[in-house]
């Protein structure tokens, strides 16, 4: 990771870098492990690169993560933004950014993350959990079955 | 207006216009409890937890209605012990019967099994989660005793951090323009995100430790239970067990509209001298159980 660190024009020639593929950008740096496991990335088989801590004027301290030769669905991106709301993707052909998009948080998010509740039905029966987004920022979901609000630090993902 | 089929999980799920609705049909059961609209009806009711309250309310009010009753009162006398699922037991149930009423000790569990069931499923209560024909009645209760639902001032007392009761009539209520005055034990007071849902209404509400600080203003007083368990420190219970006791001679300066609710079971919060009070209103508060349940049971079964 220190080696995406050397300076400006590195980091800038390791983005570059991808043929094909994306990069996710703006990720913050404490949640760059849990965007990992949301995608499974310790599955993929292609070249993956991440870097943190990288200077941001927007955010300070920002994390990327560069995938080569995967272009990811819509609604598997937007899985992302419960801890990386304001991460953006670059979808890369051909080395050059061909589309910047946001990540949007959905209205109801299904199967991701667990109940924090431990009475909830769904961590006692085999239930997929399903929530309704309330707030974007911070992120305050309502669990469909048992009701209770959650917020950011309760996130367990599944 | 049409009900039927519809499953009663949470109070939430229905419309002001579709409370108002089943609050003007219990008016209607009020005056008949006994007809045969449910003749050759059956009634699951499924009691995961016991409740011999609620289920006893929910069996009288299937019974008037000329229907059949089946079920258990108790898990330990179900399969349940022998470790089935509760999609199973829904699964087998809802072939059996034309409606399910249960109460589950999880929360969620009657979301979960409407999602199952083919036939409608009323929650009679889901762990710390929802009770909404308890809040229907208690609704029933404020209509009949105020006349109206709207504009009203509601005390609250007790515990109103856990307590299930308050939070669904809070919710329920603020359709109607309430003021809330909340007295509780600083560790038991309302949770924020209900403050917030008042804040956003752009309803007023009050807090306070002391049960004497709005009693006067109140046209409602809804007492709960405080119980031992809910305080981390058992000292701060002891400290405050004796405060939150409603006696006769608190009354004496309250609105003559006024009517106290609890509920139930009580166990010391409201003194026995308050029960032949001209305010107390919890035993009559029950029995309107009994119709608003009947108005629930006959809108989902589509037979009214």
């Amino acid at each position: 990771m220190s080696s995406c660190h050397l300076g400006k024009d590195k980091t800038q020639l390791q983005v570059n870098a991808i043929q094909e593929g994306t990069v996710i950008d703006h990720i913050p740096p404490q949640n760059l492990f849990k965007v990992i496991s949301i995608l499974n990335l310790q599955k993929i088989e292609t070249q993956v690169t991440f870097g943190t801590n990288f200077d941001s004027k927007r955010m300070g301290k920002k994390a990327l993560i560069k995938i080569e030769g995967v272009f990811f669905k819509q609604e598997e991106i937007n899985k992302i933004a419960l801890v990386a709301p304001s991460a953006k993707l670059n979808i890369i052909k051909n080395y050059e950014v061909i589309q910047k998009l946001p990540v949007s948080l959905p209205d109801k998010v299904s199967g991701i993350i667990k109940c924090y509740n431990p009475n909830c039905i769904t961590n006692h029966e085999k239930v997929t959990t399903q929530f309704y987004v309330l707030e974007n920022q911070p992120v305050m979901l309502k669990c469909h079955f048992c009701e209770k609000v959650m917020t950011e630090e309760h996130f367990v993902f599944i | 207006m049409n009900l039927k089929n519809r499953n009663f999980v949470s109070i939430n799920d229905f419309t002001r216009e579709e409370q108002l609705y089943i609050l003007s049909l219990a008016q209607e059961f009020e005056k008949q409890p006994v007809r045969n609209i449910l003749e050759s009806r059956v009634v699951a009711t499924l009691f995961f937890e016991p409740s011999t309250r609620t289920r006893l309310s929910f069996e009288s009010a299937v019974s008037h209605l000329g229907g059949k009753i089946i079920g258990f009162s108790d898990a330990s006398s179900s399969s349940i012990s022998k470790g089935e699922t509760l999609k199973d037991t829904i699964k087998i149930v809802s072939n059996y019967c034309d409606l399910i009423v249960m109460r589950h000790y999880l929360e969620g569990a009657a979301r979960y099994a409407s999602e199952i069931s083919v036939v409608p499923i009323i929650n009679a209560g889901d762990g710390a989660n929802q009770h909404p024909t308890q809040t229907m009645l208690d609704m029933y209760s404020i209509y009949k005793t105020q006349g109206t639902l709207e504009n009203l001032k509601i005390l609250m007392v007790g515990d109103l951090k856990y307590g299930r009761t308050v939070h669904s009539l809070l919710m329920a209520m603020s359709q109607f323009k309430t003021t809330f005055f909340f007295v509780s034990p600083r560790e038991l007071m309302m949770p924020e995100e209900y403050k917030l849902h008042l804040q956003k209404l752009n309803l007023s509400y009050y807090e306070h430790t002391d049960l004497n600080e709005f009693i006067n203003e109140a046209d409602i007083i809804y007492m709960t239970r405080v119980q031992k368990e809910r305080f981390s420190d058992p000292l701060e219970y002891e400290k405050t067990k004796n405060v939150y006791i409603l006696r006769s001679e608190m009354l004496k300066n309250t609105k003559p509209n006024m009517r106290i609710l609890h509920p139930l079971p009580r166990v010391n919060e409201i003194d026995v001298e308050v029960d032949e009070h001209e305010k107390a209103y919890y035993f009559a508060q029950a029995q309107n159980g009994l119709y608003v349940r009947q108005a629930i049971i006959a809108s989902v079964l589509g037979v009214i």
